[in-house]
């Protein structure tokens, strides 16, 4: 039977793993500190869980009261700086988004990570009125993941271009980009019927073809020009990618054997 | 309307047909002064900034993407790129974050020569925004100085990792190298010419009218704004925030250090410019310190933590098991415990934390950096507006953005 891969998490795997290895947890902490105990104190019965882990403490909180509880850590407990947004993807797992807020006290010097969890699909209130920083981590956010955030002023991708598709920090999205990203600028600027005409190995500069001589990549050792290097690799034999040429006035396709 | 095809693209942002007589003008990406690829549209009432837009993303590599698909050891020299003017704060935050979530205990030798290293990167990166700032603002004479003196510092990091931009000089558990020969008394020499060179360039700037006149209530900053858009490191304390993560929240050696935090009331661009100046001042003090702590340490520079850290040389060569542990580190990586861990540092440009979530795998399975740059780049949509066109390009140099960091 082939090896089943997973399709909903496609990032890099430990290739070994031995079957008695039980990972180790960080240890989490009750909550001791005076001014942590007053915090928790201040937000009730909103914090389902509160623990100490490596100088942070961590609250766990139901996803729609993000904003009532940031406001109360803000107004009540001094938290004025939300240094940090983002989320987890759980999605595989749980069907879930992890979000975190971090926060800080600027005069206990003092640092709590809120956390909620999200439903795929669901769409988390923005904290802008609170913290005008969310305006730039929540944009980051729904354009790493997808998760919207309601009334937010101006919610709009921030590094990926405006018609990009897909979230790419998504556990599904492949590290070599899927293959919208693999042709964004081909058919940004020529259009999507010249793919065939310009071909994958046009398409990236960066594409290595170890069995190219003429640019030496991959070669490994010194060879005279054009020499065909495949002899005798019968496992792994040449595999160009096949350009085919259109006619577009008779519209018939024909392999392009220029090679 | 706007024309669209393929080569002139749509922008639905920007409006270039309207009854009102604002102009919208885009700054960037390829501005020599925006620091990077910075693109900015500003909508302009006459030379008045009504609306500022940065448009940020243009060297966006995916370093977060990279950290979930690289073994902890590999992504280390990764995080050079993230602000390549002080590559070795990145490599020391991210380092500091691994080791904190193992809970590793670093040797203190190792430790006086990150903190060396940090200090040494902090004048780096504070004589980078001064030449920048000043050519900038049109003194280019100051140019020409401080890139001198940065020259020697980075012959100084070159003697000691090799490399002069792209340190990596920090490992996770210590460091890989003690300082060579002689290394101490040329960074001696250099810091005995460090202040006078500073009192230059303050003789040459700080009273300087034309300086004055372009800096002076330029990009002001109230307090309530800088905490609420995420400010950090200069951009707080020149808002007369006395914040500095060194002091309240020492790692490494700062516990034991004796430093001052300079800070300033008047909120504004040249308020900024003093307090780097004075920091430079504060760092030489930090390194005349740690010079004469190191020769009281052992010499031991890398954590013992054969579980995660691969021996020494000598051990894998000799012992059987060492090696052993060796082989697994290298082609299967460590496999920090399950958890979260968040660890700020102060790094030239502000706070810049990494938070690392470990599933025990020995890929982390999420790792954010939250760099300081990136919120100082989101504040510039306020602060830019109400300006004028001429202080876009002072106040976008005074916030010292750098966008490595910014995009990731």
């Amino acid at each position: 039977m082939r090896k089943y891969t997973p399709k909903d998490n496609v990032q890099a795997k430990a290739y070994y793993t031995d079957r008695f290895w039980v990972a180790p947890r960080v240890p989490r902490q009750a909550v001791e500190d005076e001014h942590f105990k007053a915090v928790v104190e201040a937000l009730g019965e909103r914090v389902k869980e509160a623990y100490v882990e490596i100088n942070n403490l961590v609250l766990h909180i139901d996803a729609t009261q993000n904003y009532a509880v940031l406001e109360t850590l803000k107004d009540t407990c001094g938290y004025k700086i939300c240094s940090e947004i983002s989320a987890v993807d759980y999605l595989a797992k749980e069907g879930e988004f992890e979000i975190f807020y971090q926060m800080l006290n600027l005069d206990k010097a003092k640092r709590v990570r809120v956390v909620c969890r999200l439903k795929k699909g669901l769409a988390i209130e923005s904290v802008v009125p609170l913290f005008k920083s969310a305006n730039f981590a929540e944009r980051e956010m729904y354009d790493m993941f997808g998760i919207k955030a309601n009334n937010h002023p101006f919610l709009k991708r921030i590094l990926m271009p405006d018609d990009w598709e897909g979230h790419p920090l998504l556990k599904t999205y492949p590290l070599q980009g899927d293959e919208f990203a693999s042709w964004y600028e081909v058919d940004k600027i020529f259009g999507k019927e010249y793919r065939d005409i310009i071909g994958p190995e046009n398409r990236d500069p960066a594409r290595i073809d170890r069995y190219d001589t003429k640019r030496f990549s991959r070669v490994g050792y010194e060879v005279p020009f054009d020499t065909d290097i495949s002899s005798g690799e019968t496992k792994t034999p040449i595999e160009y990618s096949t350009t085919f040429l259109t006619d577009y006035n008779t519209g018939t396709k024909q392999l392009d054997k220029r090679k | 309307m706007q024309v669209t095809n393929k080569l002139t693209p749509f922008f639905e942002n920007l409006n270039f047909e309207r009854d009102d007589n604002t102009m919208v003008i885009n700054f960037g990406p390829q501005h020599p002064s925006a620091h990077g690829q910075l693109r900015l549209v500003l909508e302009l009432d006459g030379e008045l900034v009504t609306k500022a837009y940065p448009d940020i993303g243009y060297l966006h590599r995916g370093i977060e993407k990279m950290a979930e698909n690289m073994t902890y050891n590999e992504f280390l020299p990764t995080t050079d790129r993230l602000d390549y003017i002080a590559s070795t704060s990145n490599n020391y935050a991210y380092a500091l974050a691994v080791e904190k979530l193992i809970g590793l205990e670093v040797p203190r030798r190792a430790q006086v020569i990150r903190t060396m290293l940090l200090e040494l990167n902090r004048i780096i990166s504070h004589l980078f925004f001064l030449a920048t700032h000043a050519l900038d603002v049109g003194a280019m004479s100051v140019f020409l100085y401080a890139f001198r003196e940065r020259e020697f510092a980075m012959d100084l990091m070159e003697d000691y990792c090799g490399a002069r931009l792209t340190h990596s000089a920090v490992r996770i558990g210590g460091v890989p190298l003690d300082l060579p020969k002689g290394w101490l008394e040329n960074l001696t020499i250099y810091l005995d010419k460090l202040p006078q060179n500073i009192k230059m360039y303050e003789d040459l700037l700080t009273e300087n009218r034309i300086w004055k006149m372009r800096l002076e209530d330029v990009g002001t900053l109230s307090p309530e704004d800088a905490m609420s858009w995420g400010c950090s490191g200069v951009m707080l304390r020149g808002s007369g925030i006395p914040y500095d993560i060194r002091k309240e929240e020492p790692y490494e050696l700062y516990g034991e250090l004796d430093f001052d935090i300079p800070i300033s009331q008047s909120c504004d661009s040249l308020g900024r410019y003093k307090l780097y100046m004075e920091e430079m001042r504060q760092s030489k003090r930090i390194l005349e310190q740690l010079i004469e702590m190191y020769p009281q340490t052992e010499q031991k520079l890398m954590a013992h933590a054969p579980q995660y850290i691969s021996a020494p040389k000598e051990e894998i060569m000799t012992q059987n098991y060492a090696l052993m542990q060796h082989f697994v580190l290298v082609t299967q990586g460590m496999r920090p415990p399950k958890g979260e861990v968040y660890v700020p540092t102060e790094s030239p440009k502000g706070e810049l934390g990494f938070y690392i979530k470990s599933e025990g795998e020995p890929y982390a399975y999420r790792l954010k950096c939250r760099a300081p740059s990136f919120y100082h780049t989101g504040l510039l949509q306020e602060i830019l507006v109400g300006t004028y066109i001429a202080d876009v390009v002072t106040i976008i140099g005074s916030t010292n953005i750098v966008f490595g960091e910014v995009d990731r």
